[in-house]
């Protein structure tokens, strides 16, 4: 208060000393990197991962610091960021300092490596089973005693059917969702036009369009809207076991997809940092018995089934799994023909809320 | 205007007694360039990117084009609901004296302090169809949740305050000798509120207005939950901006973020003109 008193008679050169500097410390300001305040031990590595994984990668990175410890005698901390693997993806690309990233589709690490040069172009050979350490695949979840007698992907396209599923566009989950319903009507008819009409037929039945998988769950589960919801093995077990079995159940179609979310080490971020030894020390243990436990204990398929527990695989039914590679030629196809601007999906949507015929 | 009349003489006139100008000013100056300018000029040079030819193309796509008519439309009539109803808040909450008169008004800022999602997602739960609200309309056909009403409902939900708390402080000030002398010079009631009264307020009804609209429109976080998100029917703007970023466009998403500003932009400012007119037209508030 004195200071603003006495400024009323400062003289003309110090009031623009003073406005010179005011102007300077409020462009300092700016210019401080917000976000980025890493004071970062030697022993930290950031994991960036997708959303569903929450549960999984807090057991996982436990177990890993633990062996870390007894290994080397170095204490580690593993930072594990969730949210849709897209936007993490971005956050990537536009600079987040990820030591490995763990997300729901190739085509999100594929951005990395073509957008930000940070990984080469060929991740996913350097890793076992497609550098997947675990897969799901994508089933149906309906109100308990099935009213709609929901068995298969074709129950899908009937009329008066609600299904719940994500917007592709937004949501990493929801493209494996569309996918698995296309290679379903192609393993049926071997013609790609029923397969486009069979999937614009099940949009046609879409009355929510969440851009998450988690937001998807909420609208099916809690504000009871649709008959069926698709979704991540994973997720639904989780669900099952969250809301109780009294309201509803799993159903497991006749064919599904093969879902491999990869996992990739950051060449560029780990040589930086100097922690390429601990990321790939990680990576492996997404392989080794002990991760594998974990995982199937998190309804995730384990690469090695023989590591986990047996009581844990007898709850993962068997299904016909067809691969995005021998359906859709790879993700980057799969990605520009059916979710790219003004792809398949994009002209399923028609001018006045109606569809394509 | 004042900035022009400066700029004739090419020197800052010191407008007032208190010394400081330069200080304060050179302050507004760098913080405004800082906060504002610097963003928004990234943003319209990013999106430059694609040329005039192509920003056209993004504005006239047909899916951009309904998103964009259904944010702004549905924004202007959710802040030209709470210009009225949030007038009569305001009237109600600095007129009249009542028990909980002060639980009242500070419930009004509620919106302004809850994070959007959470709103969106209360929201949401109460007009779903097996929600309180939602499942007293359901029988009568009428749905909320999922359709560009629930949009509706979350923009009237979030810029309610901005009407309230610009128009209380105005009313609070207008003396009632005014009233007063209206009624003793024969004035009815109805005469007053409308000749006397409202004109008064108009101003500050104008900016609550402009206020709650911009904030409407860029609404994203309440509106995602509640709107059902289906392209063409109850798509927002900023959500296809969303869309654009997930396919790693950002010359498309910037794009729309730049049409979406330059309509903002021309409609504040037509609402400021407006505003101004009112000002000259009815007086000194």
């Amino acid at each position: 208060m004195m200071h603003l008193r006495r400024s009323t008679r400062w003289p003309g050169p110090v009031r623009g000393v003073l406005a010179y500097s005011l102007v300077l410390a409020a462009t300092l300001l700016a210019a401080i990197p917000f976000g980025h305040a890493q004071r970062a031990p030697a022993v930290a590595i950031t994991n960036v991962s997708y959303d569903p994984t929450r549960e999984l990668y807090k057991a996982i990175n436990e177990a890993f610091a633990k062996e870390w410890l007894a290994r080397t005698g170095q204490t580690v901390t593993i930072r594990t960021s969730h949210g849709g693997s897209g936007r993490q993806a971005r956050t990537v690309i536009d600079g987040l300092q990820a030591d490995v990233v763990t997300l729901a589709l190739a085509a999100d690490i594929d951005a990395i490596a073509q957008r930000a040069k940070l990984l080469p172009a060929d991740w996913q050979a350097r890793l076992p089973n497609n550098s997947s350490p675990y897969t799901s695949t994508i089933v149906f979840l309906v109100r308990k005693g099935n009213p709609k007698g929901i068995r298969d992907w074709d129950d899908l396209a009937r009329p008066g059917v609600a299904v719940i599923t994500p917007n592709p566009k937004t949501s990493g989950g929801a493209r494996w969702n569309y996918l698995a319903a296309w290679a379903f009507e192609l393993d049926r008819t071997k013609d790609p036009a029923k397969a486009k009409a069979f999937v614009e037929a099940i949009y046609r039945n879409v009355p929510v369009l969440d851009t998450g998988a988690r937001g998807s769950t909420t609208t099916f589960v809690q504000r009871g809207i649709g008959d069926v919801f698709i979704s991540w093995e994973n997720e639904a077990h989780l669900a099952l076991a969250e809301f109780g079995a009294d309201r509803i159940d799993i159903v497991y179609p006749s064919l599904s997809i093969l879902a491999e979310p990869p996992v990739a080490l950051v060449d560029a971020v780990v040589d930086r940092r100097g922690t390429r030894k601990l990321a790939e020390a990680y990576l492996d243990f997404l392989y080794a018995p002990t991760a594998q436990r974990i995982v199937a204990a998190n309804f995730y398929r384990p690469f090695r089934p023989e590591a986990a527990d047996p009581a844990d695989l007898a709850r993962f039914p068997r299904l016909k799994l067809v691969t995005i590679d021998a359906v859709f030629g790879g993700w980057a196809k799969a990605q520009g023909e059916h979710f790219a601007e003004g792809g398949v999906f994009d002209r399923i949507y028609r001018p006045g809320g109606s569809f394509a015929r | 205007m004042s900035l022009a009349t400066h700029a004739t003489t090419f020197r800052f006139r010191q407008p007032s007694a208190l010394p400081g100008f330069g200080l304060t000013f050179g302050f507004a100056v760098t913080y405004l360039s800082l906060i504002v300018l610097i963003p928004l000029g990234v943003l319209v040079a990013r999106a430059s990117g694609l040329g005039l030819e192509g920003l056209w193309q993004t504005a006239t796509s047909p899916r951009v084009l309904a998103a964009l008519k259904l944010s702004f439309g549905v924004s202007f009539a959710a802040a030209a609901v709470n210009a009225v109803a949030g007038l009569v808040v305001a009237w109600v909450l600095t007129r009249y004296a009542f028990p909980g008169r002060r639980l009242l008004d500070a419930i009004v800022d509620l919106p302004f302090a809850l994070p959007t999602a959470v709103a969106g997602i209360a929201l949401t739960a109460i007009y779903a169809p097996n929600g309180w609200i939602g499942g007293l309309l359901a029988p009568l056909g009428v749905k909320v949740a999922y359709t560009p009403l629930g949009i509706f409902v979350a923009l009237v939900f979030i810029s309610l305050p901005f009407v309230v708390r610009t128009v209380q402080p105005v009313l609070a000030d207008l003396d009632r000798e005014i009233e007063e002398a209206s009624a003793t010079l024969g004035a009815s009631r109805a005469q007053t509120v409308l000749r006397v009264i409202l004109p008064s307020l108009l101003p500050a009804v104008l900016t609550g207005f402009a206020l709650a609209f911009g904030r409407a429109v860029g609404e994203y976080g309440s509106v995602i939950f509640i709107a059902g998100n289906m392209p063409f029917v109850s798509e927002i703007a900023p959500l296809l901006i969303v869309i654009q970023l997930e396919e790693f466009n950002y010359a498309g998403a910037t794009a729309i973020a730049t049409i979406m500003l330059a309509i903002a932009f021309v409609s504040l400012l037509a609402i400021n003109l407006i505003q101004a007119w009112s000002r000259r037209r009815f007086g000194h508030v």
